[in-house]
C-alpha cells in the first residue's frame, strides 16, 4: 500500500512537475513572445530620433534617444544609417549626430568601424544617399583608397554629392586626354553632371570640339511660355491683386484668346520662347521693362505619370507659381540677386498635362543693378536631374484637351 | 603680519566684483563681438607687437565662413559650411591651448542656402551660455550642442519659416542672455525675431519685424543696478529694446538704423549707427538722443567704445574716432584696405583685420590713433575675431589663427 500509495504520489509529484516545467516553458514562451513583439532600445532609439518633432518640441525625449543610441556603439550605426530613409529633416540631424559621435567613440578607441556592411550599404543606392555620403565620408576618413574604389561607378548615383565627385574624376581625366578619347570623357562626364558650374566647364569642351551640347534640354528647362501683361504693379501694390488671368489660373481655366485690361491699355497672350542655355526668360529684353508692372505667364508640362517631382527657379523679381492652378509658393522680394535653382519647389504632377503658371513682379527701383526683370524655370528629380515632359497624352488620335491647348487631330 | 596697503585692497575688492559679476572677468568670448556683445576683451593681455612669431598655431577648418570664433573654457568653438551648394553645416571645437581640434560635427542646412559669394552660409558667429554652444546659419538652421558636442535640441526655423531668407545670405548672430538665446531673422520676404528657450529649444516668444533685408545682430544692455537686461534688435525702422525673457519692447528709437553694422553699448549709452552714428541714453522705457553725428558713417564693421572715443571704420579703411561726450570726429587713420569684422578693444589698443588678412595693432589716444605693429596672415579674413586668455583668434577663409605673445 505504501509503495502503491508511494507509486501515486512519485506519479503525482511527476505530473506537478511536469506541469511546473510546462508552465515555465510557457511563461517563457510569452516573455520571448513579448521581447520579440517589443523592439529593442537601438530600434526605439531611432525610430524617436526619425520621427524628431519641428519648433524644437520633444527634444528631451530626442536626448534620451540620442543617449541610448551613442551607448549602444558599434551594434547601433546601420540601424542609425537605415533610419535616415524614414525620418524627417529634424531627425535626420539627430542621426548624423548619433553616428558621428559613435564613429568618433570608435575611433578615439581604436576600435574599427563594421567597413564590409557599411561598404555594402553604400553601394545600394536604395539606401538614403545622405545615409550613404555619411558612411562614405565616415570610412574615407580612414581610407585613401575608397574615393577611387567606389567614385568611379556613381556617375548616375541618386546623390548629387556621390556625382559630382564622379564627374569631377572624369574631368581631371579629360584634362590630360586629347582628341576623341578627351571628347568621349566629356560626353560620359555630361550624361551624370548636375551641377551648374561642371555642366559649363563641359559644354565649353565639347563645342569647342564641334559637339552639340542642348544645355537646356540637360537641365529640363521650360522654354515655352505664353505671357501676358503688364498689369499695374506701382508701389509694388500688383503683387496682392489677382488680375484676371490670375482667377483663371487658379480656376484652371486660362482662356488663350482672352483679352484684359493691362496697365497700358487692353493685353493679350503672346508666344514667348527663349533660346537661352539656362533658359532665362527675359522680359525686359523680349518684350519691355515695364517698370512697375506684374506679367502672367503659363505653360504645359505633360507628365507620363503622377509623379512627385521638383521645380527650380531664379528670379530676382517676386514671384507666385502655381501647378495645375494651387498655388505651390510665393516670394514677395526684390533684386537680392538671381541664380541657376535659387528656389525649389517639389510639387505633385497629374499624369497628362500639367500647367505651370507664373507671376512676375518688377518694382520701381532705379539703381542699374534693379533692372532685370527675367526668370528660369526647371523641371527636375531630386537629384537635380532635368526632367523633360513626357509624350502628348492623345486620346482617340486626339490630343488631351487643355485650358491652353484646344486639342486637334494628332 | 603686514597690512594690506590700500591699493592691494582696491585691487582685491575690483577682483571681487569682477568674478561676482561674471561676465566681467578675462577668459570666456562667448558671443559675436564679445560676452556683452560690444567688442571689449576687458581683463585681456594681447600681443600688440604683432610678427611671424606671435602666430601660436593655425588649424585647418573643414569649409568657409564668415563666423567668428567664440571661446568657451579653453575650447574655442567656429561654424563653417561646405559643399557645391553649403548645405554641409559644421561646428567645429578647438583646443585654445594647442589648437587641436577637439572635435567636428556636421549637419545638413534645412533652409535655404544661397548666399553672396562673399559671404557663407556659415556668417552668423556662434553663442555660448556656457555650458551650451548654440550655432546659427544663414539657412536659418538653429543648433545647440553641449560642449563635447552632443546634440541637445535643433531648429530648422528656415523649414518653419520658408519664406524668411534672402538669397544674398542672412548674417545675423544669435546672442544669449540668462535662459533665452535670441535671434534676429529678417527678410524681405518675412521677418520676425524669436526668444528660444536655451535648454528645450522651444519658442519663448516671436514677434514679427519690419519686413526688409536685415544683416544686424542684436546687441545687448547688460541687466545692471537693478534694471533688466534688454536687447537691442536693429532694423532699418531704428532700435527696439526688448526684455529677453518675454519678447515685451521696452522702449522704441525710429528715427532709422543701418542694416548692416549693429549698435554697441557703453557704460550705459547706445551707439547706433543711424544717420552716421547717433548716441541713445536709454530710460525704463523710452530712449533719449544724446548726439547725432552724421560725418561718421560705419561700413560694415560696428563701431567700438574705447577709452572716450567712439570709434568707427568706413567704407574706405579710415579709422574715425569720434568723443563720446559729442559725437565730434577728433582724429582720423588711415588704415589700408577694407573691413567686414568687427575690431576688438583691449587693454588701450584696438585689433583690426582687414579682409586681405593685414592684422593691425593700433593705439588710439585722445589726440590721434597710432599704428603700434601689423602683420600679413596672408588669408582671406572677414570675421569679428574673438579674444581669451591673452589670444587673438581669427578665422580666415581656411583657418582658425592663434595670435599670442611667444612663450
Amino acid at each position: 500500500m505504501v509503495g502503491s500509495g508511494g507509486g501515486r504520489a512519485n506519479v503525482f509529484r511527476t505530473a506537478l512537475l511536469l506541469a511546473a516545467i510546462l508552465a515555465v516553458v510557457h511563461v517563457g514562451d510569452v516573455l520571448a513572445a513579448k521581447k520579440k513583439e517589443r523592439p529593442d532600445a537601438i530600434t526605439e532609439a531611432v525610430g524617436i530620433l526619425q520621427s524628431a518633432k519641428v519648433a524644437g518640441q520633444g527634444s528631451r525625449e530626442n536626448q534620451r534617444a540620442l543617449v541610448a543610441l551613442t551607448g549602444s556603439g558599434e551594434r547601433a550605426l546601420l540601424p542609425i544609417l537605415e533610419g535616415f530613409e524614414k525620418a524627417t529633416p529634424e531627425g535626420l540631424n539627430w542621426l548624423r549626430n548619433a553616428f558621428e559621435q559613435i564613429a568618433d567613440a570608435q575611433r578615439a578607441s581604436r576600435k574599427a568601424l563594421p567597413a564590409k556592411a557599411l561598404r555594402a550599404f553604400i553601394l545600394d543606392t536604395a539606401n538614403s544617399a545622405d545615409a550613404r555620403r555619411l558612411a562614405f565620408d565616415t570610412l574615407a576618413a580612414d581610407d585613401q583608397t575608397l574615393f577611387d574604389e567606389l567614385i568611379p561607378g556613381m556617375l548616375n548615383d541618386p546623390s548629387p554629392e556621390f556625382r559630382r565627385d564622379a564627374v569631377q574624376r572624369l574631368l581631371q581625366q579629360a584634362t590630360t586626354a586629347e582628341g576623341s578619347a578627351a571628347t568621349e570623357l566629356y560626353r560620359q562626364a555630361l550624361s551624370g553632371a548636375v551641377h551648374e558650374d561642371q555642366v559649363k566647364t563641359i559644354a565649353e569642351a565639347l563645342r569647342k570640339a564641334g559637339e552639340t551640347v542642348d544645355i537646356s534640354r540637360h537641365f529640363g528647362f521650360v522654354s515655352s511660355w505664353k505671357i501676358v501683361g503688364p498689369f499695374d504693379n506701382r508701389e509694388e501694390k500688383g503683387w496682392a491683386v489677382a488680375y484676371q488671368p490670375e482667377a483663371e489660373i487658379v480656376q484652371e481655366r486660362v482662356n488663350p484668346d482672352a483679352e484684359y485690361d493691362g496697365m497700358n491699355g487692353k493685353v493679350r497672350w503672346q508666344a514667348i520662347e527663349t533660346t537661352d542655355d539656362f533658359g532665362v526668360v527675359d522680359i525686359a529684353k523680349q518684350i519691355e521693362n515695364f517698370k512697375g508692372s506684374a506679367m502672367y505667364a503659363v505653360a504645359e508640362w505633360s507628365s507620363p505619370s503622377q509623379q512627385s517631382l521638383q521645380i527650380r527657379l531664379g528670379t530676382p523679381n517676386a514671384w507666385k507659381l502655381w501647378v495645375n492652378g494651387a498655388l505651390a509658393f510665393e516670394r514677395e522680394e526684390y533684386h537680392r540677386s538671381t541664380q541657376l535653382d535659387q528656389y525649389s519647389v517639389t510639387v505633385q504632377l497629374k499624369p497628362g498635362v500639367n500647367v505651370l503658371a507664373f507671376k512676375i513682379c518688377q518694382n520701381e527701383q532705379t539703381q542699374d543693378w534693379a533692372q532685370k526683370y527675367q526668370f528660369q524655370l526647371r523641371v527636375c528629380d531630386a537629384t537635380g536631374v532635368g526632367v523633360l515632359p513626357g509624350p502628348v497624352v492623345v486620346r482617340n488620335g486626339v490630343s488631351q484637351k487643355t485650358a491652353l491647348n484646344k486639342g486637334g487631330a494628332e | 603680519m603686514n597690512r594690506p596697503d590700500g591699493k592691494s585692497l582696491v585691487l582685491a575688492l575690483l577682483c571681487g566684483l569682477q568674478f561676482s559679476c561674471g561676465v566681467l572677468w578675462a577668459g570666456d568670448w562667448k558671443q559675436f563681438r564679445g560676452n556683452e556683445a560690444n567688442s571689449v576683451a576687458s581683463g585681456e593681455s594681447l600681443p600688440t607687437e604683432l610678427s611671424g612669431s606671435t602666430i601660436a598655431w593655425k588649424a585647418a577648418l573643414p569649409g568657409r565662413g564668415v563666423s567668428g570664433p567664440v571661446i568657451v573654457d579653453g575650447r574655442v568653438f567656429v561654424s563653417a559650411s561646405s559643399g557645391y551648394t553649403q548645405n554641409r553645416l559644421h561646428v567645429i571645437s578647438i583646443d585654445a591651448e594647442s589648437g587641436m581640434q577637439l572635435w567636428q560635427r556636421q549637419f545638413h542646412a534645412t533652409g535655404r542656402t544661397q548666399t553672396h559669394e562673399k559671404m557663407a552660409n556659415a556668417t552668423p558667429t556662434m553663442a555660448s551660455d556656457g555650458q551650451r554652444v548654440f550655432a546659427f546659419f544663414s539657412s536659418n538652421d538653429l543648433f545647440c550642442l553641449d560642449l563635447k558636442g552632443r546634440l541637445l535640441w535643433y531648429r530648422g526655423l528656415g523649414r518653419e519659416f520658408p519664406n524668411a531668407s534672402n538669397s544674398l545670405g542672412m548674417s545675423s548672430s544669435p546672442i544669449v542672455v540668462g535662459e533665452t538665446v535670441v535671434v534676429q531673422v529678417e527678410s524681405d520676404a518675412e521677418a520676425f525675431a524669436c526668444g528660444v528657450d536655451v535648454a528645450s529649444g522651444e519658442t519663448r516668444w516671436q514677434i514679427q519685424r519690419p519686413r526688409a533685408a536685415n544683416w544686424t545682430s542684436p546687441a545687448l544692455i547688460p541687466g545692471r543696478g537693478g534694471r533688466a537686461a534688454l536687447v537691442l534688435l536693429q532694423s532699418s525702422k531704428g532700435l527696439t529694446a526688448v526684455y529677453p525673457e518675454s519678447g515685451k519692447v521696452a522702449w522704441e528709437f525710429d528715427k532709422g538704423a543701418s542694416t548692416i553694422p549693429s549698435a554697441t553699448v557703453s557704460a550705459g549709452t547706445v551707439y547706433v549707427p543711424s544717420n552716421g552714428l547717433t548716441a541713445l541714453k536709454p530710460g525704463a522705457d523710452s530712449v533719449e538722443q544724446l548726439w547725432n553725428s552724421g560725418n561718421i558713417s560705419p561700413a560694415t564693421s560696428s563701431p567700438v567704445v574705447a577709452g572716450n572715443l567712439a570709434l568707427v571704420l568706413n567704407s574706405s579703411g579710415v579709422l574715425n574716432a569720434a568723443s563720446l561726450e559729442t559725437g565730434e570726429r577728433v582724429w582720423q587713420l588711415r588704415l589700408r584696405g577694407t573691413f567686414s569684422g568687427t575690431p576688438i578693444y583691449a587693454r588701450d589698443h584696438l585689433y583690426l583685420v582687414n579682409e586681405a588678412g593685414v592684422a593691425f595693432v593700433v593705439k588710439p589716444e585722445a589726440d590721434k590713433g597710432t599704428i603700434v605693429s601689423e602683420l600679413d596672415l596672408g588669408e582671406t579674413i572677414l570675421c569679428s575675431p574673438g579674444a581669451s586668455n591673452g589670444g587673438l583668434f581669427i578665422r580666415s577663409d581656411s583657418n582658425l589663427i592663434k595670435l599670442a605673445a611667444p612663450k
